[in-house]
């Protein structure tokens, strides 16, 4: 699927490490210091107990197809239906992703189906962080 | 806010509703203002206090030649009307203005004197999800409708039937986009727009407005028409994200709104004689009757097709054929709520006989935010 350019996250001074390790081929989120709380998208505080104390961790990448919805209505720079969809990452938190390396169909998008990331070059400066059905080379 | 201290005493909808390609969005408003202010005989001088989402408080204030000492811009999509009654009741009843107008008006379908809103790709929304293929609302909205589906059984018939009945409600009114008898074959076999949803479960795209008259019970015989009382009202904001949604099956915002406005009425589900329920999408309803404690979790795609919320149940719901068949510009709160009204003033097209206790529940964004309005036609 290709993409069009105004659709393309712009990093802002808090979550620029983020997309940072996408383009190194990893999948951060942050973590608190004191309620151990793992959260994502990133700010620079816990949401859970606003504490300042977080530090970056790196998932391991596993996730659950969580729940997502095949896209019919196209936009002029993609030409077949597609899946948007939320994973659930083993530890906890839930994004929105796309699903590759499989059918874009009901039958082969099944919840809960065990999924990996892999690392999606975009542009130059933007990877997308995507999901694929387990294949167990994740670390 | 004491229940019943303040009342709806002017309402209306714009001249012209579903497709107005000759009007542009600023006039919607005053279209539809002027026409509830003849509904209620007053006029722009009358009115003190001044609400609008889809435009800014002061352009409609000048447009309409008003001087508010008390304004509200609150916007958080659809539900932002609900929020506006919310806040007007309370402005009035502390005595920051008396007589309060809330306007909408949207070219949500021609486009005539607006503009489409872009999501700012620095946001977290458009970081994390602009870049995967979002289309707007059909591709988002939809989302958590799958896990709902696995978690409590709800099939896909039931999800369709949905907008098989609020058509019924439709039939009965003239001003209903679309008016002509559907099946569940028919939505299931009509055009896949974001699977599981076809094109029949998600909302119209049409140009309209309203506006609605508030000020306090004690002036509300006054005026011409029924005096609709504010017997409760609720708000709540969750996330902009529905990615980010914390329970897919279940809407927060829903959960404390409607919680808050049922308490500050005083009343029980067993009271409530017609309920309106933001149908953006077919599982709108859904959610709207589970969250707001009609019925336990997972009940009530059964419900439905158990006919209660249909003609003739116990439960009437979206009886102008909401979103999904009377019209939709973008942010329809505002039309639930002139539904509300017409009921309780014994004027809709599809009237409940008797109804005297409506609920009226909205939702903004994509279960990001939550209005809840509950009204009466007797002061208590
Ligand atoms: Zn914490």
């Amino acid at each position: 699927m290709s993409i069009n350019p105004k659709t393309l996250p712009r990093p802002t001074p808090e979550t620029r490490h983020f997309w940072e390790g996408v383009r190194r081929g990893e999948l951060l989120l942050q973590q608190c210091e004191g309620c151990t709380h793992v959260y994502f998208p990133p700010r620079p505080f816990c949401p859970g107990c606003a504490s300042r104390e977080i530090r970056v961790i790196r998932a391991s990448g596993r996730a659950t197809l969580y729940s997502y919805v095949i896209n019919h209505r196209l936009p002029k720079w993609i030409d077949a239906p597609y899946a948007i969809a939320v994973v659930e990452l083993e530890e906890g938190p839930r994004m929105m992703t796309n699903i590759v390396d499989t059918p874009q169909t009901p039958e082969a998008l099944v919840l809960d189906m065990p999924l990996e990331v892999v690392f999606e070059p975009v542009t130059a400066d933007i990877s997308l962080p995507k999901f694929r059905p387990a294949r167990g080379g994740v670390r | 806010m004491t229940p019943g201290s303040v009342a709806i005493v002017g309402a209306a909808e714009s001249s012209q509703l579903g497709l107005a390609p000759q009007v542009s969005q600023i006039q919607l408003h005053a279209d539809a203002a002027l026409n509830a202010l003849a509904d209620c005989g007053l006029g722009p001088g009358d009115i003190d206090g001044l609400a609008c989402a889809a435009e800014w408080p002061t352009e409609i204030a000048h447009y309409l030649g008003i001087t508010p000492t008390w304004v509200d811009g609150t916007m958080v999509g659809g539900c932002s009307f609900m929020l506006h009654v919310r806040h007007a009741a309370a402005a009035i009843a502390a005595g920051l203005c008396s007589t309060v107008l809330i306007t909408h008006g949207e070219s949500g379908r021609s486009w005539v004197g607006t503009q489409a809103m872009q999501i700012n790709q620095a946001s977290l929304a458009g970081q994390f999800e602009l870049p995967y293929g979002v289309l707007g609302a059909p591709t988002m909205f939809t989302i958590p409708a799958l896990r709902y589906m696995k978690e409590y059984g709800l099939s896909h018939e039931q999800l369709a039937n949905v907008a098989v009945v609020q058509r019924e409600w439709a039939a009965q009114n003239p001003r209903a986009t679309h008016r002509e008898p559907i099946t569940v074959e028919d939505v299931l076999n009509s055009r896949i727009i974001a699977w599981p949803f076809h094109v029949l479960e998600c909302c119209l795209v049409t140009d309209g407005g309203g506006a609605l008259v508030l000020t306090s019970a004690e002036r509300a015989q006054d005026f011409p028409a029924r005096p609709v009382y504010v017997l409760g009202t609720g708000e709540s904001v969750e996330t902009p994200m529905i990615s980010q949604m914390a329970d897919f099956t279940s809407s927060r915002a829903f959960r404390v709104s409607g919680a808050r406005a049922f308490a500050e009425a005083g009343i029980s589900h067993a009271d409530v004689d017609h309920l309106m329920l933001y149908d953006a999408f077919a599982h709108l309803p859904i959610y709207g009757l589970e969250d707001l404690g009609f019925v336990a979790r997972g009940e009530a795609g059964a419900f439905i097709w158990e006919r209660h919320t249909a003609p003739g149940g116990k439960l009437p719901v979206n009886t102008n054929g909401g979103g999904l068949s009377y019209m939709h510009s973008g942010m329809y709160g505002m039309y639930a709520l002139q539904e509300s009204v017409r009921q309780l003033r014994g004027t809709a097209p599809a009237q409940v006989p008797g109804a005297e206790i409506s609920v009226c529940h909205g939702v903004g964004g994509m279960f990001g935010a939550s209005g809840t309005v509950i009204l009466a036609n007797q002061r208590s």
